[in-house]
């Protein structure tokens, strides 16, 4: 059956802005307040499995053409790294570190590379979820 | 009463109103006979009740401590966006899915449509 779906559409192509720009929000600014790699990963997923519920598996699937298991496994490997590249400077693994910057635009800045630990994160949650429910809704 | 005093006591209208909007929504579904009617009550009251209590909170916020809060705003355009829309999205379920309208009703003009294109 038909369905016109256009009221749900039409909000879907704007609500799904705000869900991602609140996302990327909330994974940067995990270091000093509440958020981070988890929060926004689950936040991202959720706005694809909207865009999911509005216009169909297929369509999703053919803007985002991504194995999903690749993008978890890519997320781990990307953990592993940061964690691995302590061992060329002489420090224990996991060591973390970080510095002050001045970047053009920004001014500033504190950069730590926990933050690559938390994209790994980000990376992993998204893959992990978007997997299950793409397995799941296949079937039906 | 300097300003502070005066924006807390606008803000402590906002909260007690979006409250009491909150309150007579919950009252609406419990009261309104049938599912169109409890989402007429709860989409409609509930929302305009929780904008007017983030808007307290962001005036509160922004005026005792300084703090300009955009994520309350982003919350408030969010609500306003997507509440009347999922409404919307389970009144329509309810009807295909062949929930009755309340019998003193006397329009219903989806159903002469589909029986006139069912014929």
């Amino acid at each position: 059956m038909r369905q016109n779906d256009i009221i749900l559409q039409t909000t879907t192509k704007i609500v799904l802005f705000i869900i991602l720009a609140f996302s990327v929000f909330m994974f940067f600014n995990g270091h000093n307040n509440p958020g981070g790699g988890f929060v926004g990963g689950l936040m991202t997923s959720s706005a694809i499995v909207l865009f999911m519920l509005a216009f169909g598996l297929e369509t999703t699937k053919r803007i985002l053409p991504f194995d999903f298991k690749l993008v978890a496994a890519s997320g781990l490997l990307i953990a592993i790294l940061t964690g691995m590249g302590s061992f060329v400077f002489g420090v224990p693994f996991l060591s973390h570190t970080f510095g002050y910057f001045t970047i053009p635009i920004l001014g500033e800045m504190e950069l730590a590379t926990a933050t690559l630990f938390d994209l790994g994160v980000y990376l992993v949650v998204v893959g992990v979820t978007l997997t299950i429910i793409q397995t799941i809704g296949e079937d039906s | 009463m300097n300003a502070i005093e005066i924006s807390k006591w606008i803000v402590g209208i906002l909260v007690l109103f979006g409250a009491l909007l909150n309150l007579i929504s919950a009252i609406g579904i419990i009261r309104l006979p049938d599912v169109y009617s409890r989402l007429h009550a709860s989409t409609k009251a509930a929302t305009l009740g929780v904008m007017c209590i983030l808007i307290g909170t962001f005036l509160f916020f922004s005026i005792v401590d300084g703090d300009i809060n955009a994520r309350i705003l982003l919350a408030i355009v969010f609500i306003f966006i997507t509440s009347p829309v999922g409404g919307h999205l389970i009144s329509r379920a309810g009807y295909h899915a062949g929930v009755s309208l309340w019998e003193s009703s006397i329009k219903d003009d989806l159903h002469t449509k589909k029986r006139k294109k069912q014929s």
